[in-house]
């Protein structure tokens, strides 16, 4: 993999997007990401480069996030929500079971370099527990069972659906959406989850709406 | 207690999160009136309804966008804080993935109040199909003219930038936030100056929770008197509640602000079954752990501050009796020293220490004077942080030991905790019978 010609193109639009450069660099350190698989110190010195930075800022910036890599990632990132939520509704017992699994420990990478394996922090999904990412497509209510299931079937090639959302791809082609290059998948998956539809439901079955609940109706409207 | 589904209400629809789908429920209806209307009085309006910021602060929104100052000459920015990261809350994502046109259509409106012609929406970067759907809502937007030149023909122009982040909690607090979406490490700014008056590229900026600029649209839509008609006397409207844990059907409940967790969880089928409710986080781990005791407590800002917590993200994590509260604790605690930005000292070292301490508790080698330290150390975080990111992580210790000391204690007599962890999951039994 190299940074191309394209790259730069790519990354002068994203800076396009912004009112000054500088902000355009989350997004362009996903791009690196999408490239190279993970940020590369050839990817620093282009966003250095083109930002006018030096490379010790953009490596700066490039610590303090976590979902920048310094090594290189599998094609699937596989990150466990082990706070406290998930944790001890199953998550922790499912990361357990999955480093033995694939005989990995935490931020490391299978073998045959199909998957990463990581815990993460609550990932907005705690209705949904215990949760898992697959290069951050949720993987709600999971169990030990199915979570082996599912690395099992991406370490043997096969597809893999999100709960809510697409078919898995790999880690580098979701870091260019991550970019700002959407790939035309949002449509996919549903709107709703189960858990999210959850007082919908209910509200439906009795009735309730905001309309009907007890407001200050101008006399007006009350008469109509 | 009736549900009030207003942000909700059309989830279980297949195109919920498409221009179409959002066009039937009569999408974009309160835009052209907005833009009809001089932009104080859509202030105003939002000052009249009494709509409270809903990322934890609760402060009034309409008075945060009267602070921005006019005919300043300077660029104005609203940035919607999509980073939704406070463990337990979960939200703003099922929003914006069901229906990411709602805030699309909040965002013009706000943006035309406070005169910003650029606005951003920053979305923590771990969850990329909710991006995508944003991504895609703005797309359609832009194509059918509600947003970029002359909005409808009204001649209010605006860009929306839609930019995702990289996985840090603190960029959740508004000037990280601000950092952040300027290209640098996220750290909290000190202030004054508040961002309205130097917020992005040091110019009048608000930063607005997801579902705060969501309601907007329905109270322009039905006015401010329809939305003070819900909730309590200072605490208007409806509101997500999140219910996850321990719960027979965990998931959002959009009701009038006040509700109880008793209220909740009988829509909720309760505790699971056989099972009784220990603790409770009202608003995410930040806020101070509540018990069986405060079931009846109003869930508004105002209840929930006098019970002793805060309401906080209405993130209500459910633990029943098989939890282990010190594990819970330690936990969440880890999270915050990984999660501490660095900038200064008493929560920097503060967390690693708390961390160390509460290790040593929960593998029952510590002793009581520990949890003094506990309570000692969390004294010096409390009000000396320099963003709230730290008085945040004392929060669970200090509920945890006020409520369950004993079981601090446990720990130490036991050398070691007293809780089998697989009968707090949800698989535990799964395979008897
Ligand atoms: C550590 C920390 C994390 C935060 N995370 C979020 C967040 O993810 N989303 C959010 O809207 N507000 C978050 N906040 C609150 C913001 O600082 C800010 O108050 C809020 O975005 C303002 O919007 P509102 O007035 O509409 O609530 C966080 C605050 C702190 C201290
Ligand atoms: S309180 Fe923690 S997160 Fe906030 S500025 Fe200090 S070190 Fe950073
Ligand atoms: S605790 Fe796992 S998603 Fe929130």
């Amino acid at each position: 993999m190299a940074l191309t010609e394209s790259t730069r193109e790519e990354m002068r639009a994203i800076i396009a997007r912004y009112p000054k450069p500088r902000s355009a660099l989350l997004p362009m350190l996903h791009l690196v990401q999408a490239e190279e698989g993970h940020v590369t110190p050839e990817g620093v010195a282009l966003c250095a480069e083109l930002l006018d930075l030096t490379t010790a800022e953009v490596a700066a910036v490039v610590t303090f996030y976590s979902m920048y890599k310094r090594r290189p990632v599998g094609d699937y990132h596989v990150g466990v929500c082990t706070n406290t939520l998930c944790a001890v509704l199953g998550g922790d017992a499912i990361f357990a079971a999955l480093k033995e699994h694939l005989d990995v420990g935490n931020d490391e990478t299978t073998a045959d370099g199909t998957i990463t394996l990581e815990h993460v922090e609550c990932n907005a999904a705690c209705d949904y527990a215990p949760v898992l990412m697959v290069n951050w497509e949720f993987f709600d209510n999971q169990t030990v069972e199915s979570a082996k299931e599912l690395v099992d079937r991406l370490r043997a090639g096969q597809e893999v659906t999100s709960t809510r959302g697409p078919r898995v791809r790999t880690f580098r082609e979701v870091e260019r959406v991550l970019a700002g290059f959407p790939d035309g998948l949002a449509g996919e998956g549903p709107a709703a989850g189960p858990a999210s539809l959850a007082g919908l439901s209910l509200a439906r079955q009795r009735g309730d709406t905001a309309a009907t609940a007890p407001v200050d109706t101008p006399p007006a409207a009350k008469e109509a | 207690m009736q549900l009030t589904p207003v942000l909700s209400a059309h989830w279980d629809e297949p195109d919920s999160f498409t221009l179409d789908g959002y066009r039937r429920q009569g999408g974009y209806g309160a835009l052209p009136k907005a833009l009809g209307r001089p932009p104080d009085e859509i202030v105003q309006l939002v000052k009249d309804s009494g709509l409270r910021g809903r990322g934890g602060a609760g402060f009034p929104t309409g008075m945060k966008w009267g602070f921005i100052p006019q005919g300043d000459g300077k660029p104005h920015y609203l940035v919607v804080n999509a980073d939704e990261s406070e463990p337990g809350t979960c939200k703003d994502t099922p929003l914006l993935m069901a229906n990411p046109h709602v805030l699309v259509e909040g965002i013009v409106i706000a943006s035309y109040a406070i005169r910003a012609s650029h606005a951003f929406i920053y979305i923590r970067g771990e969850i990329v199909h909710v991006l995508r759907r944003v991504q895609a809502a703005v797309a359609e937007a832009y194509a059918a003219g509600f947003l970029g030149k002359d909005i409808l023909g009204s001649g209010f122009d605006l860009e929306l930038t839609v930019h995702a982040g990289a996985g840090a909690y603190i960029c959740g607090e508004e000037t990280a936030l601000l950092d952040s979406l300027e290209g640098r490490r996220g750290q909290p700014r000190l202030r004054p100056p508040f961002p309205a008056i130097a917020g992005l590229y040091a110019c009048p900026t608000v930063v607005n929770n997801v579902e705060s600029i969501a309601s907007v649209p329905a109270i322009v839509e039905h006015g401010a008197e329809w939305f003070r008609a819900m909730g309590t006397e200072k605490s208007a409207g409806f509101t997500l509640y999140s219910l996850s844990g321990h719960v027979v059907r965990p998931g959002q409940y959009e009701a009038p602000l006040g509700v109880t967790l008793r209220e909740l969880l009988d829509l909720a089928g309760g505790v699971r079954e056989g099972h009784e409710l220990k603790f409770w986080t009202p608003g995410g781990s930040s806020t101070p752990l509540l018990t069986a005791a405060h079931l009846d407590v109003p869930l508004d800002y105002e209840g929930v501050g006098a019970a002793g917590s805060m309401l906080g993200t209405k993130a209500l994590q459910i633990f029943d009796e098989t939890t282990c509260v010190v594990r819970a604790v330690l936990r969440w605690t880890e999270f915050y020293k990984h999660e501490s930005c660095g900038k200064c000292t008493p929560c920097r070292e503060g967390t690693y220490w708390l961390v160390q301490v509460l290790d040593r508790l929960e593998r029952g080698e510590g002793t009581e004077a520990d949890l003094d330290t506990l309570l000692d150390l969390s004294d010096n975080i409390l009000g000396r942080a320099f963003c709230a990111l730290g008085d945040g992580a004392t929060s669970p210790i200090t509920s945890s030991i006020q409520y369950f000391r004993e079981e601090y204690l446990a720990h130490l007599e036991g050398r070691g905790c007293p809780f089998d962890p697989v009968a707090a999951t949800v698989f535990a039994g799964a395979h008897a019978s």
